[in-house]
């Protein structure tokens, strides 16, 4: 997808941002765009184009405002500068806004009046996370607070003990976004060999938050034992169910296609891709009320880490 | 003891649902259909991980094929319609299921070898006997085949496997001949099991009139003889009868387009709220509806037809019907049929039903469009309202789906002028782009066994009983009226309207 044209606005504000948006739609000949919500993306300067470029991608299901807001350096004199853009080549607008100095501190000062009506936000922090999303000032603005724990710059091997403590209604972390197809994949099993899980096992790389998550749930769910082992990746690389009747074991050595093997059948490849960000988002968006089970699971890493 | 899967939560739904272990039979392998339509929906549903490990996929056909060439139809078929991008290993996961079988509909050893297959697949793949047989055939071999599987004992389940079949209209040309076919196939497999296509009702736009109508304050209030003036329903297509000249003559307009997409989604805006959404409530008031409709009384006035004439179409110098290939210069097959309709409830009584659609009009769309009375007391003078209509809403079906609220707004200015505006709703590009196509919901939904989106055989006899007067009244009256090519049909259609005192809208 080409870059759209973007309005440059240097040292500008809110209101002044939020006119260029309806300037820019009606430069685009006022389409209809029928935008369901407002996503703000918190991010460095280094990671924005990608993190925008996956917004716009999500934003074809899910047509919003996209607000990427870049925190520079808090000290000095505060200024707002803006590229704001709409229409060409994706569903819904865009704006990047850089803070810098004072007005850093005051993000939700400048994200607020840039809210559709009466519609709901989310709010997403491709890599650094604050430790409290919702008590973060733009997380508190939000519905749905979007983290992802495999991102975190540092910390990497706590970052998703942290989200979970952190736990509360709208917090969600892509980490559990990813292994969705694990866990429609292990359902399914269960579907067709209606048999007791005696114990379980789930390998991936040494620092994986979506493989400790999906050894919550399997406990959480199946109230058995679940070994996490260390494998070399990438990302999960074997879950191992066992019941009487032997293993069911699906094994991705590649990160795209597993095998599946399950007592009394024949072994059958089936493709596992490792998602991308725009189809992880889109799926988070889908959805913006609780996500019971993840609470569920978050509450059992955190018994865990007591 | 019922088995309760640890793993599913109902609060749990981002896990799609996932077909169990089963495989598709494919009849008809090298048409149009299987190659635009189902191998590429079988793809996609692949892509996305709704099909369950060890799907398969069996050709028949009469070609001399091995498995890989039929691999090779499948591929091409994937590369050229698939909606989802291509990828090696989901290729790999579904090649490996591809079987092909050669034979003819009456060659006893072809389906003996297809029993075999299947048993194969079984042992192998671990389809555990669950197969769809999707008949991507004429309906004239329905009873050849459909015999043929029971001879060979393919359609018969064992305890906890299932058998279905699908297919796709024509389900028949008249009341009678669908009768006939529907008992061919009951006598093959029991109604539960068989699966009728129309993917209009797959399509998203098309079920979000229930969505629409049923989870909305603002709609349902207006929606009956109070409000509405009349209903049009529309499907137009801009292209010609193409190469399906053997198709089409004989069967025309009516029977192609009427029986079942317009008359099911007439049943959709017409009908009442259902107590839920499962198959029988929604067939309950859908039949209701088709029951309750009644013929006006002269049809030659209230019904029209009309065959596309040689012209300019979209800057383009295309031939007439008569001349096309394959058409005798005497067929009177119609390419564009109008028929107006009422229904007999308290609801619509006096609200008629405007149905069209046509080959070679001014543009391709589908759209049903809810047109409403004028206000009863203007406080504005005539002539500020003079460019007032009347008030609209219009589902688009396709393409540029969405909806459209027309309204009067005035005219900025220092006089009161009031004109119709448009206010367009576009849900993104969702409903085309990532949202899945028809068809993939409709086998998903067939290796489900969910059989809510499919036309029973009683709404399929009721939409024939609705047309057949029609048909006959046409079948003694002479030839259909000829119409310019890229216009919006025959004159005939116009004067229908204008006796009620209406116009179509130009959509």
């Amino acid at each position: 997808m080409s870059s759209p044209p973007m309005m440059e606005l240097v040292d500008t504000t809110s209101s002044k941002i939020a006119s260029e948006f309806v300037r820019a739609r009606k430069r685009a000949g006022s389409p209809a765009m029928g935008m369901v919500m407002t996503l703000v993306i918190v991010v460095h300067e280094d990671e924005s184009e990608a993190a925008m470029r996956a917004a716009r991608e999500a934003s074809r299901e899910h047509p919003a405002r996209v607000l990427g807001v870049i925190l520079g350096d808090a000290r000095g004199a505060g200024q707002i500068n803006a590229q704001v853009g709409t229409g060409a080549g994706w569903t819904g607008e865009t704006a990047l806004i850089r803070l810098k100095g004072e007005v850093v501190k005051h993000p939700a000062s400048v994200v607020l009046p840039l809210l559709l009506p009466d519609s709901p936000v989310a709010v997403w922090w491709p890599s650094d996370a604050p430790e409290d999303p919702a008590a973060d000032p733009l997380g508190a603005l939000a519905q749905r607070r979007i983290t992802d724990a495999a991102a975190a710059p540092r910390h990497k091997g706590k970052a998703l003990h942290v989200q979970c403590s952190a736990y509360v209604k709208g917090n969600t972390d892509l980490a559990w976004t990813r292994i969705t197809p694990w866990r429609a994949l292990l359902a399914a099993a269960l579907d067709q060999h209606h048999l007791k899980v005696t114990g379980a096992s789930v390998t991936a790389e040494r620092i994986s938050p979506s493989a400790d998550l999906l050894a919550a749930w399997l406990h959480d769910r199946l109230r058995v034992e679940v070994e996490r082992s260390s494998s070399r990746g990438p990302g999960i690389t074997e879950v191992v169910l066992d019941t009487a009747e032997g293993p069911i074991r699906i094994s991705r050595p590649d990160g795209k296609l597993a095998t599946y093997q399950s007592p009394g059948r024949p072994d059958r490849p089936i493709a596992l891709k490792r998602r991308g960000l725009p189809e992880l988002l889109a799926e988070e968006l889908r959805r913006l009320d609780e996500d019971d089970v993840y609470a569920a699971v978050t509450k059992r890493l955190r018994q865990a880490g007591a | 003891m019922t088995w309760t899967n640890p793993l599913r939560d109902p609060r749990d739904r981002r896990l799609p649902r996932i077909a169990g272990p089963c495989g598709m039979v494919l009849f008809g392998v090298t048409g149009d259909l299987s190659r635009k339509k189902i191998m590429p929906a079988i793809y996609d549903l692949a892509n996305r991980g709704l099909l369950p490990p060890g799907f398969s996929l069996v050709g028949f056909a009469r070609r001399d094929w091995a498995d890989q060439d039929f691999a090779q139809i499948v591929h091409d078929s994937v590369k050229a319609y698939a909606r989802t991008e291509f990828r090696e290993e989901v290729w790999k996961q579904l090649s490996e299921g591809f079987r092909f079988v050669q034979g003819d509909f009456d060659d006893d050893d072809a389906f003996e070898t297809l029993r075999h297959t299947i048993e194969e697949l079984d042992r192998t793949r671990g389809t555990e006997g669950n197969h769809a047989f999707y008949l991507a055939i004429p309906p004239g071999f329905f009873g050849a085949v459909a015999g043929q599987l029971k001879e060979h004992g393919l359609v018969d389940p064992t305890s906890d496997s299932w058998r279905r079949v699908v297919v796709e209209k024509p389900f028949g040309h008249d009341l009678e001949s669908a009768r006939k076919l529907n008992g061919v196939l009951a006598e093959v497999f029991e109604h539960g099991s068989i699966f009728r296509i129309d993917h209009y009702l797959g399509k998203e736009t098309v079920q979000n009139i229930l969505a629409t109508r049923f989870a909305n304050m603002m709609f349902e209030p207006l929606w009956n003889n109070n409000y509405v003036d009349h209903v049009q329903i529309t499907m137009a297509e801009d292209v010609g009868i193409g190469g399906r000249a053997g198709y089409y003559d004989g069967i025309g307009a009516a029977r192609d387009v009427i029986q079942n997409h317009l008359l099911q989604l007439m049943c959709l805006v017409a009908m009442e709220e259902p107590t839920s959404f499962d198959a029988d409530s929604l067939r309950i008031e859908k039949q209701k509806v088709l029951a309750s409709v009644r013929l006006p009384r002269r049809l030659d006035l209230a019904t029209a037809r009309g065959q596309y004439a040689a012209g300019w179409a979209g800057g383009e110098k295309v031939a007439g019907f008569l001349e096309e290939e394959g058409i005798k210069a005497t067929s009177r097959t119609e390419t564009y049929a109008a028929i107006t309709l009422h229904v007999d409830t308290r609801r619509w009584a006096g609200v008629p039903f405007y149905l069209r659609t046509g080959k070679r009009l001014g543009r391709r769309v589908t759209e049903v469009a809810v047109v409403f009375k004028r206000a009863p007391h203007q406080p504005f003078s005539a002539s500020s309202v003079e460019e007032l209509t009347q008030n609209a809403l219009v589902i688009r079906v396709q393409p540029d789906e969405g909806m459209t609220l027309r309204f009067g707004s005035k005219v900025p200015g220092t006089a009161m002028e009031i004109r119709d505006v448009n206010m367009d709703f576009a849900y993104g590009g969702s409903f085309t782009e990532d949202s899945p196509e028809a068809y993939e919901r409709l086998i998903l939904d067939v290796l489900l066994g969910d059989p809510p989106l499919f036309p029973h055989h009683q709404e399929v006899e009721l939409s024939w009983k609705i047309l057949d007067p029609i048909l006959e009244a046409w079948e003694r009256k002479g030839r259909p009226e000829q119409y310019g090519s890229g216009t919006w049909g025959p004159a005939s259609a116009d004067k229908m309207l204008a006796r009620d005192g209406r116009v179509w809208r130009r959509p």
